[in-house]
């Protein structure tokens, strides 16, 4: 499966590297086709069940695929009121989108990568990334987009003035001397916010992609000596482990953005 | 994994997916969720009811029965006084007769008794006579002496 590789440095950069299509001029103008086309699917098929489901659903005895759905539903709504306590017509179904989308996203990292090379390399389709949230564009596409929506839903509680004036005097106080570091202190706290989100989704699964792939390597070296059955039968073990831990990962990692975004647009109803 | 337009379109996705799932997906199941619960409570709530105005008629069933078992033990008591009444004047009755029928007897008896005095009477008056007659034979007329006879026949 993995053969095929001149070195391991091969091995790795062509299991990092999202297929490009560069559009105009390239440099920014260049968009990553698998990442774009996974997450459709994935979105496709993750808020198509719910879609399915919601078209049909019945308030009289649900089946089982109703039961499960209506389940994550109550889940999220729950873990939104938790957070915020007003309307939730927008926020909750914002936070049932993020959860399953970006638990889509990473549930593809259980599939064996070398599977999805083999498989995508067959078609023609080289540096195929299964995962898109080992894609920076596809995490800070999400967390600026929640961070615009912190701006907007701000502007909305507070009006423009409002928001402005709290840029200014907000937390240090309204004296002009410390208008400068209010903003200075403002401007780093919105922006940490969905660099932080979008970061710690991407580095979670970027890592854990980068630990299968390096037990991937050490698969590739086993061999019938004593030391390559060792290392074939570790590898095969660790892999298996690792994927274990990383079914928590992927829904773990899965909540705590949907948790953060909710907190994020929360916050910004709120007045200092 | 630099940065680039994927960035855009995968906003763009984004902005979809969330305007798709406010729009067709959230409300259809909360308000499955919110209906099935709502009719869950009035369900508890009708079963509420329904147990209260099962204990209600059933109190009425007992307070009925109670009822019916006094009105029961009524009749049964007048009838047995009734019986006891009529037995009572049946009794009364048949006294009654019974000395009417005794006196009647008795009056009988008297009248039988006074006619066989009679009847004696006649006999030892017609014994005396024959007596007599065969004592003195021809001395004694019947007619001269009847009025002896008749005043005999009274002492007797």
């Amino acid at each position: 499966m993995a053969s095929g590789y001149s070195s391991p440095s091969e091995y790795i950069s062509h299991h990092l590297t999202n297929l490009k299509v560069t559009v105009g001029e390239g440099g920014f103008w260049t968009v990553n086709i698998d990442t774009i086309v996974m997450s459709w699917i994935l979105g496709v098929v993750g808020l198509g069940a719910f879609w399915l489901v919601a078209r049909t659903a019945t308030s009289g005895v649900p089946g089982r695929m109703q039961s499960f759905i209506e389940m994550m539903v109550e889940f999220v709504d729950n873990t939104v009121k938790d957070v915020f306590p007003g309307d939730r017509k927008f926020l909750a179904p914002l936070a049932l989108t993020i959860f399953v989308w970006v638990f889509m996203f990473n549930f593809m990292d259980l599939l064996p990568i070398d599977w999805v090379a083999t498989i995508t390399g067959a078609v023609g389709l080289h540096n195929w990334k299964a995962v898109p949230s080992t894609d920076l564009s596809a995490t800070f596409a999400m967390s600026f987009t929640v961070f615009f929506l912190t701006i907007f839903f701000s502007f909305k509680a507070k009006g423009a003035g409002g928001f402005i004036h709290e840029l200014f005097t907000a937390p240090f106080g309204a004296h002009p001397a410390l208008w400068i570091p209010n903003l200075l202190l403002n401007i780093i706290e919105l922006l940490a916010k969905p660099i932080s989100l979008g970061m710690r989704l991407f580095g979670n699964m970027y890592a854990g992609e980068l630990v299968f792939m390096l037990l991937g390597l050490m698969g590739m070296i086993a061999s019938f000596s004593i030391g390559g059955m060792v290392a074939g039968v570790a590898a095969g073990a660790l892999t298996w482990a690792w994927a274990v831990f990383h079914i928590l990962i992927i829904v773990l990692q899965a909540f705590i953005f949907m948790v953060l975004s909710a907190v994020y647009i929360a916050m910004a109803h709120e007045h200092h | 994994m630099n940065l680039n337009a994927t960035l855009l379109v995968q906003a763009l996705s984004f902005a979809f997916l969330i305007w798709f799932c406010v729009k067709f997906i959230w409300p259809p199941l909360t308000n499955a969720i919110e209906e099935r619960n709502r009719k869950i409570a009035d369900g508890l709530a009708e079963a509420e009811k329904g147990k209260l105005a099962l204990a209600e008629g059933e109190k009425q069933k007992a307070a009925m029965l109670k009822d019916a078992r006094d009105a029961a033990g009524e009749i049964k008591s007048a009838n047995e006084k009734q019986a006891l009444k009529l037995i009572d004047d049946a009794k009364a009755q048949a006294k009654v007769e019974a000395e009417r029928i005794i006196t009647a007897a008795h009056a009988q008896i008297a009248q039988e008794q006074q006619k066989a005095r009679e009847q004696l009477r006649e006999h030892v008056a017609a014994l005396a006579v024959a007596g007599a007659e065969k004592i003195l034979k021809k001395e004694i007329d019947a007619k001269a002496h009847g009025e002896m006879l008749n005043q005999l026949k009274a002492q007797l």
